[in-house]
C-alpha cells in the first residue's frame, strides 16, 4: 500500500505536485506521469497562492469523470490541509486494497479456469481460508462431483438440438453490419470517389462503376449463466445452448455463477465433449446451490467487463432473478455494465409460464436496462429469439 | 482580477451564468489549448457555453453533432463529385490534358468542408463544438484524438493540412456511454450539475428581466422542488425559462393564485408521459405552495 507524503517535507514544488499526483492516483483517479508537468503549467497561469483558485485548476486538470469530480475537493484537502489527513490515509488504503485483491482474484480466476479447477470464493474469506487446506478441497471436490454430474444432466439429443438453435442465433447475432463503407466489388452503393478519379481516363465519362458496400463487423457474445437450485431443471438445456454459441465463432464468452462467479469459456472450447463436461462439472462446485445474480454481476464489471465488454457487445444472462443479494445491487450493476454501450438480453425461464410478472425484485430492478426481455423456459422459445436478435 | 473572473464576468455580460468550476475548466482551458470536456444531464447548458464563448470571443462557432455511424465524410471533408464529373466532361470536350486535369479536380475547388477541416482552415481561432461525442463511436473517438493532438488533417489526393489557428474545442457528453480513458485524460474536465437557487435565479433575470422578481422567486424555487421529484426526465434550465415565458404569457403573478395556468404550463417542464402522471395538479399545488 502506497504512503501518502506528509507535504511539508517534499522539497519543492514539483516533488510536492508529484505526491499530490500519487496521491490522487492511489485514491482511484487514472493519471499518468505527464499530468504532474501539467498540473504544475496550469498553476502558472492562475494565482496559485490562492487555495480555491489552485483547487479549481487542478480540479479542472486531473478529474475526467464524475465521480472523480465530486471526490477531488476531499482528495484536495486532505493533502494539502492536514485536518483531513487522517480520513484519507484510510480512503487509498481501501481502494487500494480492493484493487490489489481484484486482481489477485482475477489471477486466481485464470489459474482456476486454466486449469480446470474451481475458482476461490470472491468475498467469503473464512471459505477462502478452508480451501487452502489442502485435504478439505479435494474432499469437497469429491463429493460435489458425486452429487452433480453434468454428464448425466445433459443428453446427446439435447446438446445437438440446442447446439444448432444457438448456432443459428449466434450467428444472428453476429450479423451486424457496420455504418462506414468499404470498397467491394458488388456493394450496393456507388463508390463516387473513385468513378470520379477512373472517369478523368475516359474524358469524363463514368465507364467503369465502382462500389461499396457496409462490411459486417461481428458482435461480441458474452453469455453469463445461472446454475443455483432454482435454475437447475433449465442448467442443463442452457449449457448445450452456450457450448453451441461458443462453436459459432471463436471470440464468444461464457461464464456461469451460482454463490460465485466463474469463467467456463476454456472449458467450453475444450475440443473433446467430456473432457469438457467434466471439466464444467469441476467448475460447477456448488452447483444448484444459492443465487447472488448481483454480487456476481459486480465481479463480471469489475474483472472481466472492462477488458472484454464494449459497444459491440451483446451480453446474454440467463437467470429466473431470485437473488439473495438486495435487488438495487442488480440495477447499479447491469447500469454499470450497460455505461460499456454493450447491449443487455435477459433470458428468464419463468417468463414462458402462464401469467408470470416479473415480482422478483432482482428481475423488477433490472428490467430498466435490459434491452430484451424474453422467455426461455424451451428449446423453441429459444428458437423464436432469432427474428427478436436479429432486430437488435 | 484573476483571468478566470474576468471570463467568467464577460460570460455574465453575455447572458451565460457559469460556475466557479466551469469559468476555471474554461480559463484552462483556453490558456493551455487543451480541448474542454463537459458532461452533464441534457438541458444544463452545455451547448450554450460554445455559443457564448464564441460570442465572446467574436470567433467563429462550428458545430459538429455527433451521431451514431458518423463518418470522414461527414466529419471532415467529401469530394463535389457532381461538379468533379462535370468539370472533367467539360476539359475532355476542351481537349484538355488527363494529368493535369486531374490535379485540378482534386484541388481545394473541388473539396467540400466538413466542420472539423473547416475548423483547422480558419485564419482566426474558432470554437469548435462537438456535441454529443457520447454517440458517435468508439472508432470515430479514436480518430477524433489524432485530430486533437495534432490539429492536422491528411487528405491523400492534397496532403496534409495543418491547423493555422489553433480551434478552441468544446466536447459535450450526455453520459450514454463511456468515453475513453485517452480522451478523458486528453482533455479539461468539468461536470456541468443544474445550477443552484441563486445561479438559476441569476440565469433567469438575466433572459427574462422583464418578469417581476417575486415571480422569478417562486419559478425557481418551485423548479427545484420539481427536479427533486422522482421523475424519468428532469427540467434543465431551458425549460425552467420556457416555463417562465409560458407563466409570463398567461399574465400569471403568483403561481399558487391561478391553478388551471400552472397545470397548463407544466407541458413546458414535464416531457413524457410517466412524468406528467407523476406530477398531478394537487401535487404541483402543493410544490408551488412551498415555492410561494
Amino acid at each position: 500500500m502506497a504512503i501518502t507524503r506528509f507535504p511539508a517535507r517534499a522539497p519543492g514544488p514539483a516533488a510536492r505536485m508529484a505526491g499530490f499526483i500519487a496521491h490522487l492516483r492511489d485514491g482511484g483517479l487514472r493519471l499518468g506521469p505527464s499530468e504532474t508537468a501539467a498540473a504544475l503549467e496550469a498553476l502558472t497561469r492562475v494565482e496559485a497562492q490562492d487555495p480555491q483558485e489552485a483547487r479549481l485548476a487542478l480540479k479542472a486538470l486531473c478529474c475526467g469523470d464524475r465521480e472523480e469530480f465530486a471526490r477531488f475537493d476531499d482528495l484536495f484537502d486532505a493533502y494539502w490541509q492536514n485536518s483531513g489527513r487522517e480520513r484519507i490515509s484510510v480512503h487509498p488504503g481501501e481502494s487500494a486494497g480492493a484493487r490489489n485483491s481484484h486482481r489477485a482474484q482475477e489471477a486466481r480466476g485464470f489459474a482456476g479456469s486454466g486449469a480446470g479447477r474451481p475458482e476461490a470464493p470472491d468475498d467469503d474469506s473464512d471459505a477462502e481460508a478452508a480451501h487452502e487446506g489442502e485435504g478439505r478441497l479435494v474432499g469437497a471436490r469429491m463429493r460435489n462431483l458425486m452429487q452433480v454430474d453434468l454428464r448425466q444432466l445433459v443428453t446427446p439429443q439435447d446438446i445437438a438440438a440446442a447446439e444448432q438453435v444457438a448456432i443459428r442465433i449466434a450467428r444472428a447475432i453476429r450479423d451486424r453490419r457496420s455504418r462506414r463503407k468499404r470498397a467491394h466489388q458488388r456493394g450496393e452503393s456507388l463508390d463516387l470517389r473513385r468513378i470520379a478519379r477512373a472517369s478523368i481516363a475516359t474524358g469524363g465519362e463514368p465507364l467503369r462503376l465502382f462500389r461499396r458496400k457496409r462490411p459486417e463487423r461481428p458482435a461480441r457474445i458474452t453469455a453469463i449463466l445461472d446454475v443455483s437450485g432454482s435454475m437447475a431443471l433449465y442448467a442443463r438445456i442452457f449449457l448445450a445452448f452456450l457450448k453451441g454459441l461458443m462453436q459459432a465463432d471463436g471470440e464468444t464468452d461464457a461464464y456461469l455463477f451460482h454463490t460465485r462467479l466463474v469463467r467456463i469459456t476454456d472449458a467450453l472450447r475444450d475440443g473433446d465433449a467430456l473432457r469438457a463436461l467434466t471439466r464444467l462439472s469441476l467448475l460447477a462446485q456448488g452447483f444448484g446451490g444459492g443465487t447472488r445474480i448481483g454480487g456476481n454481476l459486480a465481479l463480471f464489471n469489475r474483472n472481466y467487463a472492462k477488458r472484454l465488454v464494449s459497444g459491440r457487445s451483446v451480453v446474454i444472462i440467463f437467470s429466473d432473478g431470485y437473488d439473495t443479494d438486495p435487488p438495487e445491487l442488480i440495477g447499479e450493476e447491469l447500469a454499470r455494465l450497460k455505461q460499456r454501450g454493450c447491449r443487455i438480453i435477459w433470458l428468464n425461464p419463468l417468463k414462458g409460464w402462464k401469467d408470470y410478472e416479473p415480482v422478483a425484485r432482482g428481475m423488477a430492478a433490472a428490467l430498466p436496462h435490459l434491452d430484451l426481455f424474453a422467455p426461455a423456459n424451451t428449446l423453441q422459445s429459444l428458437a423464436d429469439l432469432e427474428p427478436e436478435l436479429v432486430r437488435l | 482580477m484573476a483571468q478566470w473572473r474576468d471570463l467568467q464576468e464577460r460570460l455574465a455580460q453575455a447572458g451565460y451564468v457559469a460556475s466557479d468550476d466551469l469559468a476555471m475548466a474554461l480559463h484552462l482551458s483556453i490558456t493551455l489549448g487543451r480541448p474542454l470536456l463537459l458532461e452533464g444531464a441534457a438541458g444544463v447548458g452545455k451547448t450554450q457555453i460554445a455559443r457564448v464563448l464564441a460570442a465572446i470571443r467574436e470567433a467563429k462557432l462550428i458545430r459538429l453533432q455527433c451521431y451514431e455511424g458518423l463518418d470522414a465524410g461527414h466529419a471532415i471533408y467529401e469530394w463535389n463529385y457532381q461538379r468533379q464529373l462535370l468539370a472533367i466532361r467539360a476539359a475532355s470536350e476542351a481537349g484538355e490534358a488527363g494529368s493535369g486535369m486531374e490535379a485540378r479536380v482534386f484541388s481545394q475547388e473541388f473539396l467540400l468542408e466538413r466542420p472539423l477541416l473547416e475548423a483547422i482552415r480558419q485564419d482566426e481561432p474558432p470554437v469548435l463544438l462537438i456535441d454529443e461525442i457520447d454517440r458517435a463511436d468508439e472508432e470515430f473517438e479514436a480518430y477524433l484524438l489524432e485530430i486533437l493532438s495534432d490539429f492536422q488533417i491528411t487528405i491523400p489526393e492534397l496532403g496534409t493540412i495543418t491547423a493555422t489557428a489553433r480551434p478552441l474545442v468544446i466536447l459535450t457528453s450526455n453520459g450514454t456511454r463511456d468515453l475513453s480513458d485517452a480522451l478523458r485524460r486528453r482533455c479539461i474536465y468539468s461536470y456541468v450539475d443544474y445550477p443552484d437557487r441563486t445561479t438559476e435565479l441569476a440565469i433567469l433575470a438575466a433572459h427574462r428581466p422583464d418578469i417581476e422578481t417575486a415571480l422569478m422567486g417562486q419559478i425557481v424555487a418551485f423548479v427545484q422542488s420539481v427536479r427533486k421529484e422522482d421523475l424519468e426526465k428532469k427540467p434543465g434550465v431551458a425549460e425552467m425559462l420556457d416555463f417562465a415565458a409560458a407563466l409570463a404569457g398567461l399574465g400569471v403573478n403568483d403561481i399558487t393564485s391561478d391553478p388551471a395556468a400552472l397545470q397548463a404550463s407544466l407541458v413546458t417542464l414535464l416531457k413524457t408521459r410517466r412524468d406528467r402522471d407523476a406530477m398531478p395538479l394537487e401535487v404541483a399545488q402543493r410544490l408551488a405552495g412551498v415555492a410561494a
